[in-house]
């Protein structure tokens, strides 16, 4: 916390966060309310405009934005609970086991984050649970990877080796002592992820594949709005600037524990 | 100074191991063939079903089913689609009843074309501007770089090239086209003009992980021993840093470039799709809003072996390019999972 990046970062977080959970209450219309011309610019009523129907987009800019902010944080937080039991189950089990692990986070690796992710929401379908599993699981081998590396550079250490001659049980030796060592890059990576999945989710939106239509969500306005770039660009440039910033937040937040981390590790000359 | 030599044999040393990744990268390659078959035809979703949409009648699903061959056991038509796949028929196309090999083509071509432009933009300036900010390092040029680079790497692709779009779309900005509309009968060598904003933006997402790559290797070789050596001999600073400390740095920069290119193809789909681009990124998209289940099917295949075929290349050089590693006779650095870490437990108890 002493990092002013990490601060930084987690006021620029918090603030969008606070934007997608207060803005319901506050938007002046409701998110599907037809309320003004199509593609109207920009008034005293409605400071940024109207999109491709009439509605207003100050209204749908707050009242869309829960819809990515749940769906990456449950996505990202899947992935890590997920993957970090795989990763330390791997780095820390017998051959077999370790071999298979690893084999199978290979393997996923090789097909890119957003073609997986297309590939099964469209045969599949698009709720919105669905969507958090598949993104998830696209985000699971990477973290296996890291997961396994950390615990495996940590279970060498001379604590480990300690803790397991006072005859602790091997679940304690895990959890009590690996998994709290390993815990700050995998903190890192879990803001990583809260970036990639901000924007795999609303490129998802974006292509057509995410939240249905007529819902309000950041992602879906920048499609919906895209054929009126020239005419009325606040229907565009506002839901993607909050889906920027929120993104540039979580992934400065990772970077400032990530440095603060590395800062107290390396200080020895 | 001079490495133990070993007699070296005929045969090069690092071909055994290539044998054994090239066998692997084959296993690899089936079990994709394996998930991609899976997740479109044997999951309890119904391909026709999905076809047809959910109001057909059942009379056409049944058609469906047995023109696809989906009424016969599941085993038989993934040997089948195995099989037709490998002769090089990835099935017809029930958008258009066009042969999808002969779709996909000139599609993969503009994408390679596409990439390779990304690539020919990328790795020069992430050296050159890696090279440059480990050099004056913790100066301001250093910080203010190392803060747009997280900028870039923080803000997702699509993002970036709506806002090139909106930038270029602008009146009096009319010198490089938002869209790429090109012409099929001419050459694209004659149309470079529209790659200039998708190669554009999938480079801008591309820049920071390389740079940063490239710059904390330098950051660690500039501090190593053999550089202190160096400047102790009174070799030049200029030639320390281009010639002894950049090879060393560049090894790690072809894994990155082969990571690159992963989260590449997955962000080409999107940025193909923002500058209607024809490459096999909005041949992905139309296939699955037509629901054109051999397209799509034929598409991810391809996408992901060409991303084992990268990685495997992306291995191989990093094997030649490193003399430790192309004179061993085991080459165990890069093998990912042959060795087994030993359990701490049984290796401290000693029955391992």
């Amino acid at each position: 916390m002493n990092e002013p990046q990490t601060r930084k970062g987690l006021l620029i977080t918090l603030l969008v966060v606070a934007v997608a959970l207060l803005g319901p209450w506050l938007a002046p219309h409701g998110p599907t309310d037809m309320v003004g011309p199509v593609y109207g610019a920009p008034t005293g009523a409605a400071w940024l405009g109207y999109d491709f129907l009439g509605h207003d987009v100050l209204s749908r800019l707050l009242s869309g934005g829960v819809s990515v902010l749940w769906m990456s944080v449950a996505a990202a937080s899947l992935a890590l609970a997920v993957g970090t039991t795989l990763g330390l189950l791997a780095g820390l089990s017998r051959r077999r086991l370790d071999q298979w692990i690893t084999w199978s986070a290979d393997v996923s690796l090789a097909f890119p984050d957003l073609i997986l992710v297309l590939l099964i929401v469209s045969m599949l379908g698009r709720a919105p649970w669905l969507i958090v599993l598949t993104v998830s699981i696209a985000f699971i081998p990477g973290v296996i990877r890291l997961a396994r590396a950390s615990a495996v550079a940590v279970a060498g250490q001379e604590f480990v080796e300690a803790a397991q001659m006072m005859g602790y049980s091997r679940r304690r030796i895990l959890f009590k002592e690996i998994l709290p060592n390993i815990l700050t890059p995998l903190l890192v990576h879990f803001g990583n992820l809260l970036t990639w999945g901000v924007g795999m989710l609303s490129g998802l939106s974006f292509l057509g594949y995410g939240v249905a239509p007529p819902t309000a969500d950041w992602g879906l306005m920048i499609n919906e709005n895209q054929a009126g770039l020239l005419v009325q660009p606040w229907a565009v440039l506002a839901p993607a600037v909050l889906i920027g910033v929120f993104a540039y937040g979580t992934n400065i937040l990772a970077e400032g524990i990530g440095r603060s981390s590395a800062g107290t590790g390396a200080k020895q000359p | 100074m001079s490495e133990p030599h070993c007699n070296t044999p005929r045969t090069p040393a690092w071909l055994s191991w290539f044998v054994g990744r090239l066998g692997y990268g084959l296993l690899t390659a089936w079990v994709i063939s394996l998930v991609v078959f899976i997740a479109t035809q044997a999951l309890p979703s119904d391909p026709a079903r999905v076809i047809l949409g959910p109001d057909a009648p059942l009379d056409s699903i049944l058609t469906l089913q047995h023109q696809l061959g989906l009424d016969q056991p599941i085993a038989w038509q993934y040997l089948r689609w195995l099989g037709s796949a490998l002769r090089g028929d990835l099935g017809v196309s029930l958008d258009s009843n066009v042969p999808v090999s002969h779709l996909l083509w000139g599609r993969f071509g503009y994408t390679l074309v596409l990439l390779a432009g990304v690539i020919a933009v990328v790795v020069p300036t992430a050296l050159a501007l890696g090279v440059a900010l480990a050099l004056r390092r913790d100066s301001r040029l250093d910080r203010w770089g190392l803060s747009l680079l997280i900028f870039l790497k923080a803000t997702p692709g699509f993002l970036l090239a709506i806002g090139l779009v909106l930038l270029f779309s602008m009146p009096h900005m009319d010198f490089l086209p938002a869209v790429s509309i090109l012409d099929p009968d001419q050459s694209l060598l004659r149309q470079l003009r529209f790659l200039v904003l998708p190669v554009w933006a999938l480079s801008l997402t591309a820049l920071p992980y390389l740079t940063r790559m490239v710059r904390a290797a330098m950051i660690e070789a500039l501090a190593s021993d053999y550089v202190i050596a160096a400047r102790l001999r009174g070799v030049p600073e200029r030639r320390i840093v281009w010639r002894h400390t950049l090879p060393n740095a560049l090894v790690p920069a072809i894994q990155g470039v082969a990571l690159t290119l992963r989260t590449l193809i997955g962000g080409a789909v999107l940025a193909e799709v923002i500058f209607s681009y024809p490459g096999i990124g909005t041949a992905l998209n139309a296939a699955i809003q037509m629901r054109d289940l051999p397209m799509v099917q034929a598409i991810v295949l391809v996408i992901t072996l060409a991303v084992v075929l990268i990685n495997l290349l992306a291995d191989l050089l990093t094997v030649l390019l490193t003399p430790k590693l192309r004179t061993a006779r085991r080459v165990t650095l890069i093998q990912r999972n042959r060795r087994g870490i030993t359990p701490w437990w049984r290796r401290s108890r000693g029955d391992a």
